[in-house]
């Protein structure tokens, strides 16, 4: 095991993918020569050269379509978007093209890629170097969304994505490219997609949360355990597929739940995972559903002071734990 | 080579076209300078009655309340026959649009397949009677499957040609469009990658001089898809999207391009739209009577008919044989389709992904079993 911080992972996994199947390129904005504006490519233009690492024009559209006709051409394409806030111009590719081509063509086509977005915020990123987008997407049917929160999950995630058969967005928190260590084997290995993962056991609480929120969630857990509150932190690890059996497990258990998540409160994520606790587990609750998640504004404000005012934070998380073990 | 910069959509000519004499002033039979045979240019005669005939069919079906919506090429098919001639079928590519039912025949889809289509039949090759008519693909045939938002295929064939490349397959991937649709975004950025990579790309442009109801002047700034092509350093030629060989004549040098590595072509082929946009669609409101009769003066079937008759190579036997087989082909076609069962709901949540997908909360009514 070696000590690698998230973005060596995601790089790690990359680089092995294009090792190992040479089917699979990478294009998007700068990762070629300059390895990506967080150097999650830095190395592949040198090892691979121009036919496998693409410098595109800045066309967020394009690179999704040419990805899409690409993988229908038979390579593995991994496109980055450079911030997941400029993804919205490829939207109508991601959802009417690369979602639907299965569907549409009862299985004719396909489009087997991945497209990688640096998300989210507390990294003096404003409006538009900080957003949450997952939950357009996971609205999609046939569009998978993976957002890891260790670098084991997400070298063993981006490696299952890039060899899923239908689209996959696998959103990186960009805070934690470089705070985040943790170990990572040698050697091949693989997480599934579609499986969550309780990384705290507990007995009061299920907090589930994904990405950076699912560390903030695990500094929250302590901390209420110093009041004796009993915390299960469920990290989704993939937003769609659900692993519904592991969140619906956890909370028959527990009785409680919290939902955390950075992107704003109304229509985020967290309200289908709280809609599906609410039919589904209902008989088992022993207090309401509740979320901790970013305030409906339009975006991440720069100032610092506003910034830490938006961000969902351990303490914030704490509170909610601790409002919801008292009801 | 016979690229005009004639105008049949938007400026109609009062004077029917002139008959090709049956030898060039070369001397050499018709289509002989472009390597057709007369067998050649009578399969290509097939396939445009073919096409019209499968099309008429589809209105009368609408109007008799068979199938519900049609979506024509009336008009479109000898730009779409001599186009898609060019390509070598089962190899190349092609991304086609709602009114390529010439440029799918031509790629080698069956009338079948075309009339399971508009019934939306379990069996429709296209999309298993998932979507609306019009959007026909296939991938036996190469035919990439389209979805409604118009011009988002032309990215798929850049993306297929980016492939093709780098896999070295010596493959040439065509994307075909309106003029209305090449105004979208997705163009530009399209050309502008698949020029910067010298891509083996064809993009063409059937001009029928309307979208919907907003004619070309309206929607094109200076009137001319072709001239765009000169922002993205290509080429980018106009021809009479009504004459069958000056379409493959322009498509054939497109091909050689892309396959010699000389990067991307624009076609912009002036074609006639004669039918109103779709079945649910009244284009009397927008256009004159004068104007819609001036555009029968350019059917490209009965110019092409003239054409090759003139040349003694339409002989009156060959054109009975072709119109008995046609007659047959589109009543089996019809037949075939009004025969054919609906997909049913317990097929309805396949194919969303690879694997089953049950969905995390399938519809409480089941899947109708």
């Amino acid at each position: 095991m070696a000590l690698k911080t998230f973005i060596e992972a995601v790089r790690e996994g990359l680089r092995e993918e294009m090792v190992r199947d040479e089917s699979v390129i990478v294009l998007g904005e700068d990762v070629g020569k300059k390895g990506g504006v967080f150097l999650a490519t830095d190395g592949l233009w040198t090892e691979f050269g121009d036919d496998r690492v693409i410098d595109t024009p800045l066309s967020e559209s394009q690179i999704v379509g040419t990805s899409i006709g690409a993988a229908i051409g038979g390579l593995r394409p991994v496109a980055e978007i450079q911030f997941a806030d400029f993804i919205h111009p490829a939207f109508n590719q991601l959802v009417s093209e690369a979602a639907r081509l299965r569907y549409r063509s009862n299985n004719g086509y396909s489009a087997p890629m991945v497209v990688r977005a640096p998300y989210g915020g507390g990294v003096h990123g404003a409006l538009y170097h900080s957003q949450s987008v997952e939950a357009f997407y996971t609205h999609v049917p046939g569009l998978k969304v993976v957002v890891p929160s260790t670098p084991y999950d997400a070298k063993g995630l981006l490696r299952s994505s890039i060899r899923d058969d239908d689209p996959v967005l696998f959103f990186e928190h960009k805070k934690m490219y470089r705070s985040v260590r943790g170990d990572v084997p040698e050697g091949e290995y693989t997480v599934p997609l579609g499986k969550a993962q309780v990384t705290h056991p507990g007995t009061q609480v299920t907090v589930i949360a994904y990405g950076l929120m699912a560390h903030y969630a695990l500094e929250a857990a302590d901390r209420v355990a110093e009041e004796n509150i009993s915390v299960e932190v469920v990290d989704l690890r993939t937003l769609r597929p659900l692993d519904k059996e592991t969140v619906l497990d956890s909370v028959r258990k527990t009785g409680k739940c919290l939902i955390v998540y950075e992107d704003n409160r109304f229509g985020g994520y967290g309200a289908e995972v709280a809609a599906i606790i609410a039919e589904e587990a209902f008989d088992y609750l022993d207090g309401p559903v509740t979320r901790i998640a970013g305030p409906d504004v339009p975006g991440v404000p720069y100032n610092h002071v506003l910034e830490e005012w938006f961000m969902v934070n351990p303490e914030k998380i704490a509170d909610g734990i601790r409002k919801l073990a008292a009801y | 080579m016979a690229v005009t910069h004639t105008d049949p959509a938007t400026k109609p000519s009062k004077a029917q076209p002139k008959a090709t004499p049956k030898k060039s002033a070369a001397g050499s039979a018709l289509g002989a300078d472009l390597g057709l045979s007369s067998d050649d240019l009578l399969e290509m005669y097939r396939l445009v009655a073919l096409s019209r005939a499968v099309d008429e069919r589809m209105w009368v079906l609408n109007r008799a309340g068979r199938i519900p919506f049609v979506i024509s090429g009336q008009g479109h098919e000898g730009a779409q026959v001599g186009i898609t001639w060019a390509l070598e079928k089962g190899k190349d590519w092609i991304a086609p649009f709602y009114r390529s039912i010439a440029t799918c025949l031509t790629f080698g889809m069956s009338p079948r397949d075309i009339m399971t289509a508009q019934y939306a039949t379990a069996s429709d090759p296209s999309s298993g009677g998932r979507q609306m008519p019009g959007h026909y693909g296939s991938h036996e045939h190469n035919l990439v499957s389209v979805s409604s938002p118009v011009a988002t295929q032309l990215l798929h064939a850049v993306g297929l040609a980016l492939a093709a490349k780098i896999r070295k397959t010596g493959q040439v991937a065509l994307t075909v469009m309106g003029e209305g649709s090449s105004n979208q975004g997705d163009v530009h950025e399209g050309l502008n990658f698949a020029a910067i990579h010298k891509l083996p790309f064809i993009f063409v442009v059937e001009n029928n001089g309307y979208a919907i109801s907003v004619p070309l002047a309206r929607q094109v700034a200076g009137s001319s898809v072709a001239h765009r092509a000169a922002g993205y350093d290509i080429p980018g030629v106009t021809v009479d999207g009504t004459d069958v060989l000056a379409c493959y004549a322009a498509a054939r040098d497109a091909v050689g391009r892309a396959r010699a590595g000389d990067g991307p072509s624009l076609i912009e082929a002036k074609v006639t739209r004669l039918t109103a946009h779709s079945s649910d669609d009244q284009q009397t409101k927008y256009r004159s009577e004068e104007e819609l009769a001036a555009e029968k003066a350019n059917d490209p079937v009965p110019k092409f008919r003239a054409q090759l008759a003139d040349a003694g190579i339409l002989t009156d036997e060959a054109e009975e044989r072709i119109k008995a087989s046609i007659v047959a082909d589109v009543d089996d076609a019809t037949d075939y389709a009004e025969s054919q069962p609906d997909p049913q709901p317990s097929t309805a949540m396949k194919w969303v992904f690879a694997e089953d997908w049950p969905s995390e909360a399938p519809p409480p009514w089941g899947l109708g079993e």
